[in-house]
């Protein structure tokens, strides 16, 4: 069950250019908050509407977000400073579901902080991490506190792998043992991912992003089509997902 | 404190605040934010005959103090919504309004019968959808279409009518004279706005329906205009909306012409909206001095 809430500020770290990392306390909304959730911020007088955020950890109390700035919410949320509270609504949305053995975790942008919080909560992880450039790389110093093996690509080479996220990763699933794969970031990977998964016969769960209106699943604005047994729908990406099933999901 | 409770077209509202069709689902979501029987009523999604998958997204884009949306009616078809929503929505002791929408006239009479049968408080006639071709402002955009759709709503239905009007209209007073003429128990005005965005990086449109509907803050000071003017052509009660996020816009909206309320996109960015929305009301009426809320309805002095 969500629940409105203001939760305060207690820290803003800049992780990369235009990417900030805010620690809250959260008191009421992070001991409720699963991996793969989001919480829906109120961002200002100025924006009608709030704007979803993927829960990168929560500890206790504390309740950890990173934000890119692309529009004008989320330019409100990085101009945030400590001491600042926040109308947050949450935690909102379907996770992702995390069993027994290792799991691989598969990051590209700024879809990678949820991962955290699922690293945390898995048994055992590894990580594939994908950035655009080298001054993007965010996060890395805490995936490798918490997981196995971690590898980081870069599209412009000037960091870690050159390339994107699908040769290592079809590396790791032919010499690893995966009780599944769990991968947040832009839609075209997400694609490659699954299919990397069903021809290695590895369940995936995929995070989808979608602009998103009430947050709760009552206005349909934020519409997946998916397919299970041969019938197709319009699922809510804020309520059914954001975390669904790869097999499910009509690319 | 004030007596917020008002007959509408024959039904009682505890309040003068519904929340809008396509803003609430079925009430399962806000169910779980607070108790829904303080609410006056709930539109429900709206419905069709059959099943819809809608449109596909985006389907959402935020404007100055606005949204455009084309969500396209995506909703499970009326069977299964008397089947699998309609027996909980009934016990939340708030009135259930059935949103209904079709593509032919005998559509709307075939659903109205279904769920006027099945027991909803009041059924929603909606001619004014700006999202999908058939189903919506093809009737409300003449008298003649809203007329024949009222006409046809009324010989089934067992519960009181009420038709939404579409603002894409020249004359809302003529259509609104058409619905009542036609039997119409109520109005409710107004649907949203047709409105469009374009990205300019891509040149594309940011919504994959090209166009979409435009409500909130940004379509108040039309809404309000537009029940004025249906409140001077009718005589049959009227559910004001569009934009509305306070208590002080509510009374703006009565002081109008409207009996009851709705709220709608407020519930985006505070979904508690219609809790506070009620107690701004109750806030005014003690202020001022009114006993009953239905004293303001049309109050506003003309110069």
């Amino acid at each position: 069950m969500p629940v409105l809430t203001r939760a305060a500020i207690r820290e803003v770290t800049t992780l990369a250019p235009e990417v900030v990392r805010l620690t809250l306390d959260a008191r009421e909304l992070a001991p409720l908050a699963k991996p793969g959730q989001f919480v829906h911020i109120r961002c200002g007088e100025e924006n009608l509407l709030r704007r979803p955020i993927s829960v990168c950890d929560a500890k206790g109390e504390s309740l950890t977000l990173v934000v890119q700035r692309k529009g004008k919410g989320t330019a409100y949320l990085s101009e945030r400073r400590p001491g600042d509270v926040l109308d947050l609504l949450g935690p909102l949305g379907h996770g992702f579901e995390i069993g027994e053995g290792r799991y691989l975790l598969v990051g590209g942008g700024i879809g990678t902080p949820p991962l955290l919080y699922a690293a945390r909560s898995a048994p055992q992880a590894d990580a594939v991490l994908g950035f655009r450039a080298g001054d993007a790389v965010i996060l890395e110093e805490d995936f490798r506190s918490i997981c196995g093996a971690v590898v980081v690509t870069t599209e412009d080479g000037a960091y870690g792998l050159p390339g994107n996220v699908t040769g290592p990763l079809k590396e790791m699933l032919e010499s690893g043992s995966y009780a599944g794969v769990l991968a947040c970031g832009p839609r075209p990977m997400l694609r490659a991912v699954a299919e990397a998964c069903a021809a290695f016969q590895v369940p995936c769960q995929v995070s989808l992003e979608e602009r998103m209106g009430c947050g709760v699943g009552a206005c349909l604005v934020c519409a997946c089509r998916t397919a299970k047994d041969g019938r197709e729908e319009m699922r809510r990406v804020c309520k059914d997902g954001p975390v669904f099933r790869a097999e499910e999901v009509c690319w | 404190m004030a007596d917020l409770s008002v007959n509408f077209a024959g039904v009682p509202f505890k309040t003068p605040v519904v929340v809008a069709s396509g803003t609430f689902g079925f009430g399962r979501e806000y169910a779980e934010l607070f108790d829904l029987s303080v609410l006056g009523g709930i539109c429900v999604k709206g419905l069709t005959l059959r099943p819809r998958l809608g449109n596909p997204p985006p389907r959402i884009a935020e404007t100055p103090m606005g949204i455009l949306n084309s969500v396209g009616l995506q909703n499970p078809g009326v069977d299964r919504f008397i089947e699998d929503e309609l027996p909980d929505l009934k016990t939340l002791g708030t009135n259930i309004i059935a949103n209904i929408s079709g593509d032919t006239v005998e559509e709307y009479a075939e659903m109205a019968e279904k769920l006027s049968e099945a027991g909803v408080d009041l059924i929603e006639v909606n001619v004014s959808c700006p999202n999908v071709k058939a189903g919506g402002a093809a009737f409300g955009v003449s008298p003649q279409g809203a007329a024949a759709v009222t006409r046809a709503v009324k010989r089934v239905s067992k519960v009181p009518v009420m038709v939404k009007l579409t603002p894409n209209v020249t004359d809302i007073a003529e259509i609104a004279r058409a619905a009542e003429d036609a039997g119409a128990d109520a109005l409710s005005l107004i649907n949203t706005i047709l409105g469009m965005r374009i990205d300019i990086k891509t040149r594309r449109p940011v919504l994959r329906n090209n166009t979409g509907g435009l409500s909130g803050p940004a379509v108040f000071p039309v809404a309000v205009r537009m029940v004025w003017q249906a409140r001077r052509a009718v005589k049959i009660p009227i559910c004001g909306m569009g934009g509305i996020m306070t208590g002080e816009d509510a009374v703006e909206m009565m002081l109008a012409g409207a009996d009851i309320v709705s709220v709608g996109t407020a519930l985006f960015r505070d979904p508690l909206a219609p809790l506070r929305v009620t107690e701004g009301i109750a806030r005014y009426l003690d202020e001022n001095g009114y006993p009953n809320v239905s004293e303001i309805t049309g109050k506003v002095q003309l110069y």
